[in-house]
């Protein structure tokens, strides 16, 4: 028992840590421009494509991260500047109804230049042994631990990024009271260009990243975004140090819930618990944000009131 | 209060807004009353059944506007309303009940029970909090419209056969679009009724101000409640009439992309207005009708026609008419 406890955890680390890379781009996002973007799980979407595609071209895994990562970013730069800018200074209704207009366009596009069929990435051999932890009682795949790794030194830098740095101060000042730091002479909008690179850029490391373990296809940017923006919500929207702890609760309740539930029906002997099970763990997720709402209705660490 | 409140000026509170004349509405009634007579005469009855769709979908989107146009409440959740209602008509008739003056009360009542079991908890929330509390709730009742046995899963629940009204074959197309139509026409003139009372205009009034509304003494929350109530109610019964066009229901009613495309019909059309939710429905259906014949990719349409009206008309398609609507706040 101890060792599958032990594995859920480090899956639910896993995925906590992956939906933070998401949800620090929205919250980012959301935080300082003020908007919401339901596009975001495209873009996760979009870098997780363009790895693959760089992949079967290249047959090099970490050529298909690191370039995925940077085409993305730009392309985050450039919707940035088209689209964004102007929605930015629309009232919320028009921010969502636009995203989810751009959700169908990238899906369509997508299903357009790679067809239905979904992608697959394969790990370099190095990188697709197991671990073993606990003496011989659990076989952890290695490229798991890599990527709770990889998602520990983001959300490492992310804290440097907003805590330490110059770039940091102008992003809290201008999450705080946007018009106000622009008016103490932060340049506002390259600062906006730059939100929005990075969190494309995260977006596209965490579909990279995933790319091995899932099928790339067209469904995954709303299999994940909506997790993501569970995250945000019950984190508060705006503060880094909310999405960070939501990511990892929403991460944990979903695989130990999961296995739980499944423990608890196949106990009741339920045919299907496996997939019951999973279905019951989102639930879980969305009665947390609904609790977490009902009691702190700006979330856990509200960053502006 | 012995000082009267300053009285704001005219054109600043849009009580009159969101009311169509009656000569609008005699000339919708006639439109669609002819409808089906002049495509059954062109031979083309598929299309009767795209008018029940229409009127159907109007409904629907005609609740979410009495929510996101009237009260102001974005909802981002109403798929699970339109969801709840279709699903009480399916278990209804897998029950053996299938009289609709019972099926379609039911599928109100149970749309409304939920919308104002969660509305209470949502509108403790704001902005875009009230959005994604919406967006949860309807996620959970999709999760468990998927995973219960007894709601058929995956595949839904079929209907066996179509409800029925004493001396009305609702099996004929044709009568069903004339039953759907006299719902349709019922609630439409409740709706007119519930938007220019007090009620209406109090709604409308917290919209714009609701601190100021509270100041002066009205119970905002309650009144927000009642209309989000009533909205999920209507999108309820919209459910229940879907479940009976399409024989059945599948959880894909209760996705969030379905609740997306509410959103987008109640705003093509215009929020607000009151044929809004009608104009956008039928503009919505009537162009994914056409574009699909000569496309598969129509969501790529979809998607750049909506990037266009967000940028170009963001108060949709009524905003091109004489009517005017209130700045919003």
């Amino acid at each position: 028992m101890l060792p599958l406890i032990l594995e859920q955890t480090l899956n639910g680390l896993q995925y906590g840590l992956m939906l933070f890379l998401l949800a620090a781009g929205l919250t980012l996002v959301f935080g300082i421009m003020d908007l919401i973007n339901l596009a975001h799980g495209s873009l996760y979407m979009i870098g997780a494509f363009i790895a693959a595609a760089l992949f079967q071209q290249f047959q090099n895994f970490y050529l298909a991260v690191v370039l995925s990562i940077l085409l993305t970013a730009l392309l985050g730069a450039l919707l940035e500047r088209v689209l964004y800018r102007r929605l930015q200074t629309m009232s919320h209704l028009s921010q969502v109804l636009a995203t989810f207009a751009l959700i169908l366009v990238a899906n369509e596009s997508i299903k357009i230049a790679f067809g239905g069929q979904p992608l697959s990435i394969e790990l370099p051999a190095s990188l697709s042994g197991t671990v073993n932890l606990m003496g011989e009682d659990l076989q952890y795949p290695l490229y798991r631990l890599l990527i709770i790794a990889v998602g520990l030194a983001v959300a490492i830098g992310l804290y440097v990024l907003v805590n330490k740095t110059r770039m940091g101060m102008w992003l809290r000042a201008g999450t705080s009271d946007r018009v106000m730091a622009a008016t103490m002479g932060i340049r506002i909008q390259p600062l906006f260009t730059f939100i929005f690179a990075l969190g494309a850029g995260l977006c596209a490391l965490a579909g990279a990243l995933l790319g091995p373990l899932l099928a790339v296809s067209v469904g995954m940017g709303e299999a994940i975004l909506i997790p993501a923006f569970e995250v945000i919500v019950i984190g508060g929207i705006g503060s880094m140090r909310g999405a960070l702890v939501g990511a990892l609760l929403v991460g944990m309740i979903d695989s130990l819930g999961r296995l739980a539930m499944t423990g608890l029906l196949k106990s009741f002997a339920v045919s299907g618990a496996a997939t019951l099970g999973a279905t019951l763990a989102s639930m879980l997720v969305s009665l947390l944000m609904v609790a977490v709402l009902f009691f702190r209705p700006s979330g856990l660490f509200p960053a502006r009131d | 209060m012995s000082e009267p409140l300053p009285q704001p000026e005219k054109s600043a509170t849009p009580l009159g807004t969101g009311l169509p004349s009656p000569w609008a509405a005699l000339a919708i009634a006639i439109l669609l009353a002819a409808y089906p007579l002049v495509m059954n005469a062109l031979g083309q009855t598929f299309y009767i059944g795209l008018g029940s769709r229409v009127l159907i979908l109007a409904l629907a989107a005609s609740a979410l506007n009495l929510a996101l146009g009237y009260g102001g409440m974005v909802s981002l959740g109403h798929a699970a309303f339109l969801g709840a209602g279709a699903y009480t008509a399916a278990i209804l008739a897998g029950l053996g009940m299938n009289q609709a003056w019972v099926v379609l009360p039911s599928a109100f009542a149970a749309a409304a029970v939920l919308a104002g079991l969660t509305g209470a908890i949502s509108l403790r929330t704001r902005g875009v909090y009230f959005i994604m509390i919406t967006l949860a709730f309807a996620q959970l009742f999709y999760y468990l419209a998927v995973s219960l046995p007894s709601l058929g899963g995956d595949d839904g629940l079929p209907l066996t056969e179509r409800s029925k009204l004493p001396g009305l074959r609702l099996e004929n197309d044709l009568s069903f679009y004339y039953f759907v139509l006299g719902t349709a026409a019922l609630v439409f003139f409740l709706l007119y009724r519930l938007v220019s009372s007090r009620f209406g205009r109090a709604l409308v009034a917290t919209r714009e101000n609701e601190r100021r509304m509270a100041a002066i003494g009205y119970p905002v929350f309650r009144i927000k409640l009642l209309a989000y109530t009533l909205s999920g109610g209507i999108a309820g019964l919209a459910g229940g009439l879907l479940a009976n066009l399409s024989m059945g229901v599948t959880p894909h009613t209760l996705t969030w992309h379905q609740s997306g495309i509410l959103l987008v019909m109640t705003i093509l059309g215009g929020s607000g207005y009151f044929w809004g939710g009608l104009t956008g429905a039928a503009i919505f259906l009537v162009l994914e009708e056409t574009i699909s014949a000569y496309t598969e990719h129509w969501n790529l349409a979809l998607g750049l026609l909506l990037l266009f009206i967000v940028l170009a008309a963001p108060n949709g398609v009524m905003s091109f008419t004489g009517f005017r609507r209130g700045e919003k706040a």
